[in-house]
């Protein structure tokens, strides 16, 4: 067994936090200068110079990219052969979560009970972890804070067996156009298909740490992620909704086995500050 | 066209705006959420004063980063708008003249904008460290115990917003897609 103290992954989680929220990754920012070339709109193309100058400010400012830095998902690849010492796991992310948004100057926008007192718990935790147990002695982990804008327009639907290729796109397409402007175009599509009523919800979030631009690697999931995006970029939606040609960024597909009579699917709408770090202990 | 306009607004200049205008904003704005709305509309309907006056006044949907050592304020931008729909047409009646957010309206808002001869203005979400070099003074003024949603006073120059729904009901989120649908 391989030991790891929690106070590493503290170390690391913190750190992790303040990355994603200061610099943008470099296939977004890649993606985003493409696009203020390409976008028609004259409006549109200011706002995506607007969003490149902005990454480029707050990685010289040590300043958020958005002043919502987000519910902090935490995903965790845990080798089977690691054992994990000197604290409970979670209380070690959730620490370096608190330590980080603290440290970084971030928001805290975490409410301790969703419906009743709605309290600010002041740290930005809990987070949600999520692992999994793997082969190997590694712990990988992999932090995107999100924002609530996009999160609160991504939606799951139990399609039918024969809705087919056809139903997922329609699907996606109604996602992103009742989307709209408010969570802040140029999208990112994540996309979960298969599994169940909660694993794809999970699929479609894990694809947004996909680089933009890397198709799957099964080429009838990458036509469809293809066709998707340009279908999307012909709605006309444009960068913050008023209009143009640049509607998404990318689409990318997840997809798993599921029950004889279900066809899940799930969209993960991501704002294009599409923020994520990782690193592996 | 890019336009300048200070804090309060008349309604005198907010009949020069088009949706699709730059407009580069100067003066005072209030920042408000979705907490701070609902004490609001509270305290209108208890009859109780504002923590700020309304009239001309321009509302800010922002929540800041906290600023760290020496900054006036952290990275701050504009939050989705049409969660504060329900609340909009009260303070518009009361005097509000300008919201600054982003993402489209309801009907009710729109034609509670025309009503009051008002404007909806969307600033770049997603841009809250560039937007935040625009703002030169940042005050709570109200509701602290909301966090991130308290009330700050801000004192902006030169902040760029584009005019999304004008006073004559033009809608950029509605027109503006359709010269780009294929």
């Amino acid at each position: 067994m391989r030991q790891i103290e929690a106070d590493l992954i503290k170390k690391a989680v913190k750190n992790l936090c303040l990355e994603a929220n200061f610099y943008l990754r470099k296939d977004v920012l890649e993606a985003l200068k493409k696009a203020s070339q390409s976008e028609e709109s004259l409006l549109g193309k200011d706002i995506l110079q607007i969003i490149i100058k902005n990454a480029e400010l707050a990685a010289e400012k040590k300043l958020p990219l958005c002043q919502d830095t987000g519910s902090t998902s935490v995903f965790l690849e845990i080798g089977q052969e690691v054992n994990i010492v000197g604290q409970s796991l979670e209380e070690a992310v959730n620490e370096g979560v608190r330590q980080g948004y603290k440290q970084g100057f971030l928001r805290n926008s975490m409410v301790n009970d969703p419906l009743f007192r709605r309290q600010n718990t002041a740290d930005n935790t809990p987070a949600l972890v999520y692992s999994e147990v793997v082969p190997g002695d590694n712990l990988r982990i992999r932090v995107m804070p999100k924002g609530a804008g996009c999160d609160n327009v991504s939606r799951l639907k139990m399609l039918k067996p024969g809705d087919g290729v056809a139903g997922v796109k329609k699907f996606i397409l109604e996602t992103v156009k009742n989307a709209n402007g408010r969570a802040c175009p140029p999208l990112v599509v994540g996309v979960g298909i298969g599994g169940s009523f909660e694993m794809a919800p999970l699929l479609a979030k894990k694809s947004l740490f996909r680089k933009l631009g890397e198709p799957h690697p099964d080429q009838k999931v990458s036509r469809l992620e293809e066709e998707l995006l340009n279908e999307i970029n012909r709605l006309g939606i444009g960068p913050m909704g008023i209009g143009g040609t640049v509607t998404a960024l990318g689409v990318a597909i997840e997809i798993t086995a599921s029950h004889i009579a279900s066809l899940p699917v799930a969209a993960d709408i991501s704002c294009h500050s599409l923020r994520s770090a990782e690193t592996k202990l | 066209m890019v336009k300048k306009l200070k804090t309060p607004l008349s309604e005198a200049e907010i009949y020069t705006l088009k949706i699709g205008d730059r407009v580069l904003l100067s003066g005072v704005v209030y920042t408000a959420r979705d907490q701070t709305h609902k004490r609001l509309v509270e305290a209108l309907k208890k009859g109780k004063h504002l923590p700020f006056p309304l009239k001309g006044q321009v509302l800010f949907y922002a929540g800041p980063t906290p600023a760290s050592a020496g900054k006036v304020v952290g990275s701050i931008g504009p939050t989705t708008a049409s969660r504060l729909d329900s609340y909009t047409p009260l303070l518009l009646e009361r005097g509000l003249k300008g919201m600054i957010g982003k993402g489209s309206r309801s009907p009710e808002v729109k034609e509670a904008i025309k009503e009051n001869s008002a404007v909806y203005f969307l600033a770049v979400g997603g841009a809250g460290a560039y937007l935040a070099e625009y703002v030169k003074k940042a005050e709570v003024i109200a509701y602290e115990d909301l966090g991130p949603e308290a009330v700050y006073k801000l004192e902006v120059r030169d902040f760029p917003v584009i005019v999304a729904i004008d006073a004559f009901s033009s809608d950029l989120f509605q027109e503006g897609p359709l010269k780009y649908q294929r």
